[in-house]
């Protein structure tokens, strides 16, 4: 969706504030925020995929001005609601939600979730090849950002095959496909306007076309 | 809306838990949803716990730095590192979440690599930690692709323009993990004395590492 958490070249949003000898988290609801939402996904009533569309849903202004973690709350609550989760009948027990134990929290941060699926699906493009990402807008969630889209890039790497997130955040089908680290010039996307010799991002072979300018 | 900072800066108040202030919305907001949650049987305390002391007293940029050192150091670790991230970062005892597809881009005197996430905050957890504000910052995110050799400025980095910039914004589930170049005048120097000159910022690519 064209929202703007899409904001890849934008200018406007003023300074870099640094801060020197900065905390893991500023303030004690912030801890809570970053716990339950890890320990909420960890129920798996929603994918990550899912989840970054509900922030990306929120309106705008919310999302400038609700802080990293504030967003993360909206989202939670937001999904959380959509699902019926909050309704005072609901509950882990009556729901059989499968909830993360304490002595399972150290293997589950290892093992994390890999995207990389085993697949037959062919690569249609190998390093080297010119690209040219496709122009599109959909509505629902893509991780196919804005300032890229019609450009001409040159595949970099890839990845194998990977869960798809368009499809994933919309109806949570994991629709592997080929993802590729597309490398773009600073000039072909900025102009003389731009001070990046190279920008490189990840694209799956759907958000991508043959170029037909071959270098 | 003019010039001024987006508020993202309220994240950056002091921490006042132990003030005898009223708390604020978010803050009551936060614990209400906490102890909902804890009652319906979604989460269990002693989990948010254990999430919270990992990510605030153990994983952190030292283990980016051990990778690091031990790439200086060690021509096969570095050879690992560049075939197969993950693989070689996992054989240190890191992975997992947030950092489950790792790739280790290595600093030239021709290259130098910044790593963004301009569609959220992307980082590869395992190896630096939860990201630091301004990493998540619009400003930074907006930036950093379109503009990096003034973004690099504001860290008071200036880098030569026979220095090419090459910025990673990362679009899907790979992690970047900068390699910085090894500072002169550190031959001999232990692991842990090289480990302790890698900064959190110089994996980011926003810093570059000296002695």
């Amino acid at each position: 969706m064209n929202s703007i958490h899409d904001m890849g070249g934008m200018d406007g949003f003023g300074p870099m504030v640094m801060e020197a000898d900065e905390p893991c988290f500023h303030n004690e609801w912030e801890r809570r925020a970053f716990a339950i939402t890890l320990a909420m996904g960890a129920t798996k009533q929603w994918n990550l995929d899912q989840a970054r569309a509900a922030r990306e849903s929120l309106p705008m202004l919310c999302y400038l001005q609700a802080g990293y973690y504030g967003i993360w709350i909206e989202a939670l609550e937001s999904m959380l609601k959509e699902r019926g989760l909050l309704r005072a009948e609901a509950n882990a027990g009556s729901l059989g939600l499968k909830v993360l134990a304490p002595e399972a929290v150290r293997d589950a941060l290892l093992k994390g979730a890999p995207t990389e699926r085993e697949g037959s699906v062919k690569p249609q493009f190998k390093p080297g090849d010119a690209v040219r990402v496709r122009v599109m807008n959909p509505k629902s969630h893509t991780r196919c950002p804005r300032y890229l889209r019609g450009k001409q890039g040159i595949v970099d790497r890839y990845h194998g095959l990977h869960v798809y997130p368009d499809s994933h955040a919309l109806t949570g089908e994991e629709n592997p496909q080929a993802l590729y680290t597309v490398l773009f010039t600073g000039h072909d996307l900025w102009g003389a306007d731009g001070s990046a010799d190279q920008v490189s991002a990840d694209l799956w072979e759907t958000y991508l076309d043959a170029s037909p300018i071959q270098s | 809306m003019g010039a001024a900072p987006i508020i993202e800066n309220k994240a950056m108040t002091t921490d006042h838990e132990h003030s005898d202030r009223p708390l604020s919305d978010i803050e009551i907001r936060v614990k209400a949803l906490e102890s909902l949650l804890i009652d319906k049987g979604y989460v269990h305390p002693d989990t948010l716990e254990r999430l919270i002391q990992t990510y605030e007293h153990e994983v952190g940029p030292h283990h980016g730095a051990r990778v690091v050192a031990r790439a200086w150091t060690d021509e096969s670790f570095a050879e690992h590192l560049r075939a197969d991230a993950t693989a070689a970062v996992a054989s240190m005892g890191y992975s997992g979440r947030q950092g489950e597809h790792l790739v280790a881009v290595e600093n030239t005197p021709g290259q130098h690599n910044l790593v963004v996430c301009t569609l959220c905050s992307c980082y590869p957890w395992p190896v630096l930690g939860l990201p630091p504000a301004w990493y998540k910052s619009s400003a930074f995110r907006s930036q950093a692709v379109i503009r990096p050799r003034e973004v690099l400025r504001t860290f008071g980095l200036n880098l030569p323009e026979s220095t090419q910039v090459r910025v990673w914004d990362s679009t899907a589930e790979i992690r970047y993990l900068v390699i910085p170049m090894r500072p002169e005048g550190t031959q001999g120097w232990s692991l842990e004395a090289l480990a302790g000159l890698v900064n959190r910022d110089s994996m980011i690519g926003t810093a570059v590492v000296s002695r």
